[in-house]
C-alpha cells in the first residue's frame, strides 16, 4: 500500500539534455494517493510509457525523485519496489499451470507452502480463475492470460501498486467489457493503488477516478473524467477526450461576445481583451451543440450524417469551418441547411491553447 | 467488378474454418466483415484473394469462375494490421512500387502516386522513409499503395487495430470518402461494432466461420435476424433476458409479470429470448408502458459525457448506457426501464421472432 | 494450409527432381545392388540374397562384431558430444551481450571455427595436440600429465572430443542466442517483478522459449557427430588399435581397405537406416512441440 510521489521528475534518453525538446518527459510534480485508480492518457510518444517505466524502476530518471510513501525508491531496482505490472501482451509462464503461475511470486519469496496455496485460491476466486487452476497457462485465451498476469501481482500481500500498460490491446471488444469491470471490482475490493496507461480515452475515463492527460512529454491536465469532459484545460484535452472530440474554432473575443467570422455568439462570462498576438479559439463539444431545421441559430450547411448506432453525428460547416454535432435518436434532420445553437454554459475560450477563465457577468471588473 | 461467393467452405482436417458462405459483393461497395478474433475473417479474406483455395464452393468474379486461380492472376490488393512498407524506400517509391512492377510509363506512375498521396494526405511526406513516420502515416502509405494499383478487390484486415484511438477515429472518418473515390470492391475486417457503424456500407456478421447476416450496415444493426448477429453487432454487449409469454402477459426471468405489448404482442405463447441494447436501458423515471427491471448496481463507469452502469438482475448481467455522469454506489438497488418497442424477441432456435412493427418500418 | 493449385510451379521443381535422381537415387540403387551380391572383382557378381545383412546384424560373426563395436563407439561419441556441447552452448549464449557493438564482435568470433573445413580442423588439431611438437601436447606433458593420443586410447578420445567441442559449440550457442533474442522484454520485466532468481528465469522463461531451437541444435549435432569421418581419419586414423574407429571409418576400411563391397554396401544401408530412424524421431518430437504450442483451447 503506498502513496506515490513524483518529485521534480524529468527524463531524457539522450545524455546531457539542454533544451526542453531533449526531454522525453518534462518536469512533473505529482502525488498519487494510496488506493486511487489513476490513468495516464495520451497518444503514442507522449511520454506515458517512460513515466510508467520510471515508476516501475525499469528506467532511472535523469532528474528528480520517486517516493513510495516517504521512502525514496529512485535508485531501487524493480524487484525491490513492491509493484506489479500487467503488460500489453499477456505474459504467462508457458510451462506452468495457472496455479503454479499464480504461486510463482510467492514461491520466489519463500512464503510457506500452505499460505501460498490459500492465497492462490483466494485470488483465483476473485478473478474467476478457479475452474482453470490446473490447466496449462499457455493454452488459455488472451483475456484469461491477462487475468493471470494480474493475479500474479495481486497474490503478493505486500504489493503497493499495480501498473497496467495498455492491458486490453489484444482483447476482443466483448471481453474488454468484462475484463474492465473485473478491474474495477478488484480495485474496489482490494484498496490498491492502480495506474493504467492507455491511448484509449474510453478505457482511461471508465477505469480511473483521476486521469492524467499527457501531450509532448508534459502533463496538460489532471482531473476526474467529468472535469476533463466538461472543462478541458487545453485544446488538446478537448480534442483528445470525447468521440468525436471538441470542436475548436478560431474566433475573436470582445467582452462577453465571441465572433466566428461575422457570427456573434453570446458568452456567459466576460473575458479580458485577448490581444491580436494570441491564438484565440472557441471550444464546444458536439454533445452541447443542437441542430434545428427551423428556428433561430447560427446558419450551417449539413455535409454528412454518420449513424453510429445509438446516436448520429452530423458533420456540418459554419463559415467554411467543419464542426461535428451530435443528433440524438428520434430527431430527424433533413435538407442541407440548418440552424445551430450552442449551449452557452459549455462554451470555452482558449488563448494559445490554454483555457481562459472569464469573470462572471455582473461580477467585479471586466 | 462483382465478387460472388457460392457456398464457400474451408476445412482443415476436421476443423471447419469457413462454413458455407454465400455473399454477393457489388462493384464499388464497402463491405465490413464484423466478428470476434478467430471468427474466420482473415480466412474468408484469404479465400476471396485466392491465397487459399476453398474446400468446396465457388468464387465468381464478374460471373467467371475463378476458384483455384492463384492470387497473381487476380486483381487484388491487401492491407494488413501491421504496417507493411518497404523500409528502404521513401513514401513515394512505396506507393509507386506496384506500378513499377507492372511497368507503367513514368508520367502515369507520377500522376497516380500524386493522386493517391493527395487522397490520403501524404503529400508532405513523400520524401520520407516509412520508419520516420507516425503509425497513422505508415498505414496511410500502405493504404495508398493498395489503392494505386486500382485493383478490383481491396482487402483490409483490421487496418486500424494497431493505431492510437484518435488516429483511428480520424482515418475511420476519411476512409469511406477514400473508398467512394475508387471503383473497387472493398472488404474491411474488424472486431469492433462501432467501427462497422462508422464505416457504413454493408456489413456481414461472422460467427464461427458462418456469415450470420449480410446487408446495409444500419439495417443489420437495427434489424438483426438472429440472436448471434445481435450479439456480434453490439458493443457494449447485448443485454439478454428470458421471457415466457402466456396469453396477454409475459413473465421475465428477472422476475415480474408484464403486459405483452410491443413485439411481445405479435408472437404466439412460448419461451423467448429477449435482447436489447445498452443505450435503450435507462434509469430515468419511466415513460408510458415501459418495463421495469429491478437490479443491483455492480460497477458504474463514467466517460465524462455518459455512464455505463453494470447491473445484476437475478442471474443476468446487464449494461445501461445513460447520458450524463451517474455515480451509483455499488450494491445499491435500482430500477431500470426499457421501452418494449426496443426489444428483440428471439425464439428458442435463436431466430428473430418479432421486433416492434413500428421500428421495422423506421 | 493448402495453397491454390498452380501447375506452373511444377516446372520450377523439375530440375531438383532430376538432380536428386542423379545424385541420390541412382547411387543408392547401386548400393542396394551391391548389398545383395558378392564380388571378387573383374566385374563378376554372385547373388547372395540377404546374407550380408544376416551376418552384419549377428554380433557373433566377425562382421557383426566389428559393426556393433563401431556402432556403440559412435553412439558413445555422439552422446558425450551432446552432453558437453548443448549445456556449454546454452551457457555461452546466455553470457553473450544483447546489444551494442560487442554483439557483432561476438558473433564473428563465434562463427570463425564454423567456417574452417573439416580436414583443416583435423590437421590443425593433429599438429596442435602432438606431444612432441604440438603446442597443446607439449604443454600438457610439461605439466606432468602423460599425454599421447597416438598410443593411448583415452587420450585419443579426449583429443577428438575437445576438438569437436571447439569446432561446433558455437553452432549450438548461435542457435540458442537466436532463440533468446526472440523473447520479448516484457517477460524479463515480469519475472523481475515476480522476484524470480536468475535460475528461475532460466528455467521458466529462457529454457521453454529455447526448446525449439534446442531440438534443432541437438538434431544437427547428433547427425554430424554420428557421421563424423574426416577429423578422426586425419588425427587418429581410427586408432590407436580400433579405439576411435567409428562407423564411418570402419565402413571405409571395409569398402576401400578390404574391398568387401557387398558387406560394405549392407553396412552403409543399415547405417543410413539408423540415421533416418533417428531423424524421424526428432521430426515427430518437433511437430508435437509445435502442435502443442498452437493448440489454444477456449
Amino acid at each position: 500500500m503506498a502513496r506515490i510521489t513524483l518529485d521534480h521528475l524529468a527524463h531524457a534518453y539522450k545524455p546531457d539534455p539542454r533544451t526542453a525538446e531533449d526531454y522525453a518527459l518534462k518536469e512533473i510534480n505529482h502525488v498519487w494517493s494510496q488506493g486511487g485508480a489513476y490513468a495516464l492518457l495520451g497518444p503514442s510518444g507522449c511520454g506515458k510509457t517512460t513515466l510508467l517505466n520510471i515508476i516501475s524502476g525499469l528506467v532511472r530518471p535523469t532528474r528528480g525523485r520517486v517516493l513510495f510513501n516517504d521512502l525514496d525508491v529512485t535508485d531501487l531496482p524493480t524487484e525491490a519496489r513492491n509493484i506489479a505490472q500487467v503488460f500489453q501482451f499477456p505474459v504467462v509462464y508457458d510451462t506452468m499451470s495457472v496455479r503454479e503461475n499464480l504461486a510463482f511470486p510467492l514461491k520466489n519469496r519463500h512464503v510457506p507452502r500452505d499460505r501460498t496455496a490459500q492465497r492462490v485460491e483466494e485470488i483465483a476466486q476473485l478473478l474467476d480463475l478457479t475452474r482453470v487452476l490446473d490447466r496449462k497457462a499457455s493454452n488459455l485465451t488472451a483475456d484469461m492470460k491477462q487475468k493471470i498476469s494480474l493475479g500474479r501481482g495481486l497474490v503478493r500481500p505486500d504489493v503497493a501498486a499495480i501498473l497496467f500498460d495498455e492491458p486490453l490491446t489484444v482483447i476482443d471488444p466483448h471481453l474488454k467489457w468484462q475484463l474492465r469491470s473485473t478491474l474495477k471490482e478488484i480495485h474496489r475490493a482490494l484498496d490498491i493503488t492502480m495506474i493504467y496507461v492507455t491511448h484509449d480515452q474510453t478505457e482511461a475515463l471508465t477505469f480511473a477516478d483521476k486521469v492524467v492527460v499527457m501531450h509532448d512529454g508534459a502533463v496538460v491536465q489532471t482531473g476526474t473524467p467529468d472535469e476533463l469532459f466538461e472543462r478541458p484545460a487545453h485544446t488538446f484535452v478537448g480534442h483528445f477526450i470525447g468521440s468525436p472530440g471538441m470542436n475548436i474554432l478560431p474566433c475573436k473575443v470582445e467582452g462577453a461576445t465571441a465572433l466566428i467570422g461575422n457570427q456573434a455568439i453570446a458568452l456567459q462570462r466576460i473575458y479580458r481583451t485577448l490581444s491580436d498576438g494570441e491564438r484565440v479559439e472557441l471550444g464546444i463539444r458536439p454533445e452541447f451543440a443542437r441542430l434545428q431545421t427551423n428556428g433561430t441559430g447560427l446558419p450551417v450547411q449539413i455535409r454528412r450524417i454518420d449513424d453510429i448506432g445509438r446516436a448520429r453525428i452530423a458533420r456540418v460547416e459554419m463559415s467554411g469551418r467543419p464542426l461535428a454535432v451530435s443528433v440524438p435518436e428520434g430527431i430527424s434532420i433533413e435538407g442541407s441547411e440548418a440552424a445551430l445553437t450552442l449551449d452557452p454554459r459549455h462554451i470555452h475560450i482558449y488563448a494559445n491553447g490554454h483555457l481562459v477563465s472569464g469573470e462572471p457577468i455582473g461580477g467585479h471588473g471586466a | 467488378m462483382t465478387l460472388v461467393l457460392e457456398g464457400v467452405s474451408k476445412k482443415i482436417g476436421a476443423a471447419v474454418h469457413i462454413d458455407d458462405v454465400r455473399l454477393t459483393l457489388q462493384r464499388s461497395s464497402l463491405n465490413v466483415l464484423l466478428g470476434a478474433t478467430l471468427a474466420g475473417k482473415t480466412t474468408l479474406m484469404r479465400l476471396m484473394a485466392g491465397l487459399d483455395a476453398p474446400t468446396s464452393g465457388r468464387v465468381l468474379v464478374e460471373g467467371q469462375d475463378v476458384t483455384g486461380w492463384p492470387v497473381q492472376r487476380r486483381s487484388v490488393a491487401m492491407v494488413y494490421q501491421q504496417f507493411i512498407n518497404y523500409p528502404s524506400l521513401n513514401v513515394y517509391e512505396n506507393i509507386a512500387s506496384p506500378l513499377r512492377v507492372s511497368g507503367l510509363p513514368k508520367n502515369e506512375i507520377e500522376t497516380r502516386v500524386r493522386e493517391a498521396a493527395k487522397l490520403l494526405k501524404l503529400e508532405p511526406y513523400l520524401d520520407r522513409k516509412p520508419l520516420n513516420l507516425s503509425g497513422g502515416q505508415q498505414q496511410r502509405t500502405a493504404i495508398a499503395r493498395a489503392l494505386v494499383k486500382r485493383a478490383d478487390l481491396v482487402l483490409l484486415d483490421e487496418p486500424l487495430a494497431n493505431l492510437d484511438y484518435k488516429l483511428r477515429e480520424e482515418l475511420r472518418e476519411e476512409l469511406p470518402r477514400v473508398f467512394a473515390a475508387s471503383g473497387a470492391v472493398f472488404v474491411y475486417a474488424t472486431t469492433e461494432p462501432s467501427e462497422a457503424l462508422l464505416l457504413g456500407g454493408n456489413t456481414a456478421t461472422l460467427f464461427e466461420g458462418r456469415v450470420t447476416q449480410f446487408g446495409p450496415t444500419p439495417q443489420v444493426y437495427r434489424h438483426p435476424h438472429d440472436l448471434t448477429t445481435a450479439r456480434v453487432f453490439s458493443d457494449p454487449p447485448l443485454n439478454v433476458l428470458m421471457a415466457r409469454k402466456a396469453g396477454g402477459s409475459a413473465t421475465l426471468s428477472t422476475g415480474g409479470e408484464i403486459p405483452a405489448t410491443g413485439p411481445l404482442a405479435a408472437v404466439p405463447d412460448g419461451n423467448y429470448t429477449v435482447g436489447f441494447r445498452a443505450h435503450h436501458l435507462n434509469l430515468e423515471p419511466p415513460g408510458a408502458g415501459e418495463i421495469a427491471i429491478s437490479a443491483v448496481v455492480s460497477v458504474s463507469e463514467i466517460t465524462g459525457s455518459e455512464s455505463y452502469v453494470h447491473l445484476d438482475a437475478s442471474e443476468h448481467r446487464l449494461v445501461a448506457l445513460v447520458p450524463g455522469v451517474r455515480r451509483l454506489e455499488p450494491k445499491s438497488a435500482v430500477t431500470a426501464y426499457i421501452d418494449p418497442r426496443h426489444l428483440f424477441l428471439f425464439d428458442e432456435a435463436g431466430r428473430l421472432a418479432a421486433t416492434d412493427p413500428a421500428q421495422r418500418a423506421a | 494450409m493448402t495453397k491454390t493449385v498452380n501447375n506452373r510451379a511444377w516446372f520450377f521443381v523439375l530440375p531438383v527432381f532430376a538432380i536428386v535422381a542423379f545424385s541420390a537415387v541412382l547411387p543408392l540403387m547401386t548400393v542396394v545392388n551391391y548389398s545383395v551380391q558378392d564380388t571378387f572383382g573383374n566385374n563378376q557378381f554372385f547373388w547372395n540374397g540377404i546374407g550380408w545383412f544376416q551376418e552384419l546384424l549377428d554380433p557373433s560373426t566377425e562382421l557383426g562384431g566389428r559393426f556393433f563395436d563401431a556402432l556403440w563407439r559412435t553412439l558413445l561419441f555422439s552422446a558425450i558430444i551432446l552432453l558437453i556441447e548443448v549445456p556449454l552452448g546454452i551457457a555461452v549464449a546466455l553470457s553473450m551481450p544483447r546489444e551494442g557493438w560487442t554483439v557483432a564482435l561476438c558473433l564473428v568470433l563465434m562463427a570463425l571455427p564454423l567456417l574452417i573445413p573439416w580436414n583443416v580442423v583435423g590437421t590443425i588439431w593433429q599438429v596442435f595436440a602432438r606431444s612432441d611438437i604440438g603446442l597443446l601436447g607439449w604443454i600438457v606433458n610439461h605439466l606432468g600429465i602423460d599425454y599421447n593420443y597416438t598410443n593411448d586410447s583415452i587420450d585419443a578420445w579426449v583429443t577428438l572430443i575437445v576438438m569437436d567441442v571447439w569446432h561446433w559449440t558455437s553452432l549450438v550457442a548461435l542457435l540458442c542466442y537466436a532463440g533468446l533474442k526472440s523473447i520479448p522484454d516484457a517477460y524479463y520485466q515480469a519475472a523481475r517483478i515476480d522476484g524470480a532468481s536468475r535460475w528461475a528465469i532460466f528455467r521458466t522463461i529462457q529454457l521453454p522459449k529455447m526448446r525449439r531451437v534446442l531440438l534443432i541444435a541437438v538434431l544437427l549435432r547428433f547427425m554430424d557427430s554420428f557421421m563424423i569421418y574426416t577429423e578422426p581419419f586425419v588425427i587418429t586414423g581410427g586408432g590407436p588399435g580400433n579405439a576411435t574407429t567409428f562407423l564411418s571409418i570402419d565402413l571405409v576400411k571395409l569398402a576401400l581397405g578390404q574391398f568387401d563391397l557387398g558387406k560394405a554396401a549392407a553396412m552403409s544401408l543399415v547405417y543410413n537406416l539408423i540415421i533416418l530412424a533417428i531423424c524421424w524421431v526428432f521430426y515427430t518430437v518437433m511437430i508435437n512441440v509445435d502442435a502443442e504450442r498452437e493448440r489454444v483451447e477456449a
